[in-house]
């Protein structure tokens, strides 16, 4: 059942008629092209499809589309701004907080999340909060690394 | 666009169309003439040189099965173009292990021009000549060289054109900074300048390359190149390419590996809107514009299969292998055994164990195929995209020449991505349907088609004298591989026999395939030497770094154990300690390591904590000590998985896993403290980076759970359950 699906995508009014089971993952990767958000479990279990919906990281490999009507999503290409790399991108950037880099986006948007909700998380926080996305090459130190800077960093101005 | 980053679409795309298919073992390695050559490249100074065939006996089995050799002519080469600027073209591809980075340094240092002034062309058919693959550690210490060494002619070349365009013996002349000078100081002129307008090809020669410890770019620290795309999103994948009319396919599958499919029925398929079929022999595939419609359609397929009845599982399989194994081959040996039995006051007999595991790389196989008329242009995740080229242009009966492959970024492959399975199936589709077909395995696909680590069996017997040396080392690895087999102890009578290949298609060894997996075989040979190694230590009540620097006389083991045992603070007891330190060390890729650890073990739960990891590695001449450390850090996080929880479960062809709730890797919350040390080598070769640093720590962690408990693991991975069991064990 075809309906209209309207939303705010990176600062930007969508609507869209479509299926509105399907889910965001796809709609974002095939139907809006942006395949910044990865595909890595298709269950949330593994992250890489993590965007901010209403201000929380959410998995978009799960996510119904009528879960996100009226509400805003950013994804990692809505992160930079002005040209500029976002604080996170820059901190993952400067730690070398990658490898393969497939992951990458996940892992910045879900510390985006949690910077968004918790702007000077302890170590152990953000490693809570992390724990669920996975990366195989094994950038995890550096990438708590570099959380901790980009949150001391924004000094609680995260947006 | 610079063509910074393999996977970007670069510069020479548009105006560059090279067909190096020639340039395979059978066939002359320039189809084109010099001057089509030079004019494609749009002139400058082109020098094309050819990767030594220096590869080491550990690679044999992997050459083997390639069934290639090098080509006799060129497999790479570099170009200064008018503007000055260095490229470097090989068929090596970036998965993560950094070496878009690591190669610009060298051909950065060697040539004299600044780091941002060379590109990488790399895993293009097209752009690039032929070269086997990416992986065995090899890219810096087999590649690395070679790449120097044509820089090095490059640079020659250079100061031959400004020596004869002033007049001077070039002996007067140096370089610096993208430009040639006189020594007196008074001519300059840029490689710009000499490059414009030339056609020169050059053939390497064997210009010898700048002293090394005089190194100013190379050992320098430097950030990935490639991070920026990455973190924005903008990084290319093969299942982010699209083309125009692209069809998503989602394929059906048989639910055991062996079973036979008996009927199929897609109606409630077809009834999906926009859903194409295809059914060709055993292959049924959904072909949908969007792949979730695809995937729904797929569902709607009802099909029977003929199971096969299952002869082995997780916990049968072991015996299997033993009973199965061929003829041992000997891989090393020396002494008489019958002489070190004799000389030994307490042997020690003992078989590890160790499990299948996954590549279970985050981003899945993944491919698309474009077939226009007779040609056909393939995107893929691959470790080998020439041998995909050759596959691809045999399935479809096209000239090779009419086959292109271009690699994009690679989301994780560890030796996971070499067999292609995916990129046909996109090819094969293509064919079927006439349209552009992408193929992005599920997750469930990527654990059942996986070419697991084999599971494998080792048994040491070994004897040590009163004093705590070791006298002799009779040692077999069943179906791991030799690689890190043989022992590197100074051991007088020693003996290794390796049985049965690593991987390999033996029928009736393994219930399915399995294939190379980061520093295959080491893995497993390391944790069961270390292990033993510890246990002899412990029998005549030695601390078991001193029992190690006892039996070592090789100075860059010693050094490396030294390091470590500085870093970690390490003070010797008798284990078990009940501090859980463990240590443990091995070679691999021409590079020595020394892990040692700090572990806490939960005796009621059976869970393991890793604290601390402490890695000490002499890899040779690191090119980017940063980088290094990356894969340092990489290695000890990811070997986290098969140490403690990684094993697929299986039940004859039926893999047990779908996903990541049931086969568990590394998490966060499992990071241990690590700290690494990399040490000096700036007059030593190149060796290998990426894959030692995981060779030590199911050995590392067992030496440390035994050290903290008394209780001694023999099989991988050391999960709760066998915790317990081995507890238990030690009570009783």
């Amino acid at each position: 059942m075809k309906k209209t699906v309207e939303f705010t995508l990176n600062g930007k009014p969508v609507s869209m008629e479509l299926d509105s089971s399907r889910m965001l993952l796809w709609v974002l990767r095939y139907d809006l092209g942006l395949t910044g958000t990865k595909y890595g479990c298709g269950e949330g279990l593994c992250g890489a499809c993590t965007v901010i919906v209403d201000g929380k990281a959410e998995r978009a490999c799960v996510l119904e589309m009528q879960a996100v009507a009226g509400k805003t999503v950013t994804t990692i290409e809505g992160l930079a701004r002005n040209g500029g790399l976002h604080p996170l991108q820059k901190a993952f950037v400067e730690h070398d907080a990658l490898q393969c880099g497939y992951c990458t986006p996940g892992m910045i948007m879900n510390a985006y999340g949690l910077l968004l909700e918790k702007p000077h998380p302890s170590r152990s926080e953000i490693i809570g909060h992390m724990d669920g996305n996975l990366c195989r090459c094994g950038a995890h130190q550096r990438i708590v690394q570099a959380i901790e800077t980009a949150a001391k960093q924004a000094g609680g101005g995260i947006r | 666009m610079k063509p910074e980053y393999a996977g970007q679409e670069s510069v020479y795309q548009d105006h560059l169309k090279l067909d190096f298919s020639g340039a395979t073992p059978s066939g002359p390695s320039l189809p084109l003439d010099r001057r089509q050559f030079l004019q494609l490249l749009g002139g400058g100074i082109i020098v094309c040189f050819t990767v030594p065939d220096s590869l080491d006996a550990q690679e044999g089995e992997r050459r083997r099965g390639m069934g290639q050799q090098l080509p006799q002519d060129f497999n790479a080469f570099l170009k200064i173009g008018g503007d000055g600027r260095v490229s470097g073209f090989t068929g090596k591809v970036e998965y993560g292990q950094g070496i878009t980075t690591s190669m610009a340094q060298i051909l950065a240092e060697e040539l004299d021009v600044p780091l941002d002034s060379v590109d990488m062309v790399m895993g293009d058919t097209d752009l690039c000549p032929w070269d086997m693959g990416t992986f065995g550690t090899m890219s810096t210490r087999i590649f690395g060289p070679a790449l120097r060494g044509a820089a090095a002619e490059a640079r020659a070349v250079l100061i031959e054109l400004a020596a004869e365009q002033w007049q001077v013996p070039k002996e007067r002349l140096k370089t610096k900074a993208g430009a040639v000078y006189e020594e007196a100081g008074q001519k300059r002129i840029s490689y710009a300048e000499l490059a414009k307008g030339q056609k020169i090809l050059r053939h390497v020669k064997g210009v010898a390359p700048k002293p090394q410890p005089k190194d100013t770019i190379i050992g320098k620290n430097v950030l990935r190149r490639d991070a920026t795309a990455k973190v924005t999103g903008q990084a290319k994948y093969a299942a982010d390419i699209k083309v125009p009319g692209l069809l998503h396919a989602r394929i059906m599958r048989p639910p055991v590996h062996g079973a036979k499919l008996i009927h199929a029925d897609t109606s409630g398929a077809r009834a999906i809107e926009g859903v194409q079929i295809i059914e060709e022999g055993d292959l049924i595939a959904v072909l949908h514009p969007l792949p979730d419609m695809a995937e729904r359609a797929l569902a709607k397929i009802q099909a029977q299969f003929d199971r096969p009845a299952p002869t082995v599982d997780d916990k049968t399989i072991f015996d299997h292998l033993l009973k199965v194994a061929p003829q041992g081959q000997t891989v090393a040996q020396g002494g008489n055994l019958d002489e070190g039995r004799k000389a030994a006051r307490h042997v020690l007999d003992r078989t590890y164990l160790n499990s299948y595991v996954s590549h279970a790389p985050i981003e899945t196989h993944s491919a698309l195929a474009k077939i226009e008329g007779n040609k056909l242009t393939l995107w893929a995740s691959t470790q080998t995209p020439f041998a995909l080229k050759e596959a691809a242009a045999s399935l479809l009966g096209f000239p090779a020449q009419n086959v292109r492959v271009i690699t994009p970024f690679i989301g994780g492959a560890f030796g996971g991505k070499s067999n292609n399975q995916q990129a046909m199936e996109a090819v094969k589709l293509a064919k079927l349907a006439g349209k552009p077909v992408q193929v992005v395995w599920t997750r469930a696909e990527e654990f059942f088609y996986d070419t697991f680590r084999p599971a494998a069996v080792v048994k040491i017997q070994a004897g040590e004298s009163e004093a705590g040396l070791v006298t002799f080392w009779d040692y077999g690895v069943y179906w791991a591989g030799e690689r890190g087999a043989p022992q590197f102890y100074n051991i007088p009578n020693h003996r290794t026999v390796s049985y049965g290949s690593g991987w390999g298609s033996t029928p009736g060894s393994h219930p399915f395939a399995t294939g190379p997996w980061r520093a295959p075989g080491n893995n497993t040979n390391t944790f069961a030497r270390e292990s033993h190694i510890d246990m002899l230590a412990a029998a005549v009540g030695m601390d078991p770094v001193e029992f190690r620097l006892k039996n070592l006389t090789d100075a860059r083991m010693l050094r490396v154990l030294q390091a470590a045992a500085e870093k970690f603070d390490w003070s010797p007891a008798k284990a078990p300690s009940m501090r859980g330190f463990g240590v443990a060390c091995g070679t691999d890729a021409g590079t020595y390591v020394a892990h040692m650890a700090e572990v806490a073990v939960d005796k009621d739960t059976g869970n393991i904590v890793v604290k601390r990891v402490v890695c000490a590695q002499e890899m040779g001449l690191c090119v980017n000590p940063e980088g290094a450390r990356l894969q340092l850090e990489g290695g000890i996080t990811m070997g986290l998985g098969y140490a403690l929880s990684e094993e697929v479960r299986f039940n004859g062809g039926e893999i047990l896993h779908s996903n990541f709730d049931t086969y568990t890797i590394p998490h966060f919350s499992w990071l241990p403290q690590i700290e690494t040390v990399i040490l000096d080598a700036k007059d030593s070769p190149f060796q290998g980076g990426g894959e030692p640093p995981i060779i030590c720590m199911g050995g590392v962690i067992a030496n440390a759970v035994f050290d903290a408990t008394g209780a001694r693991l023999l099989q991988l991975p050391m999960t709760p359950e066998r915790i317990k069991e081995a507890l238990f064990k030690r009570e009783s």
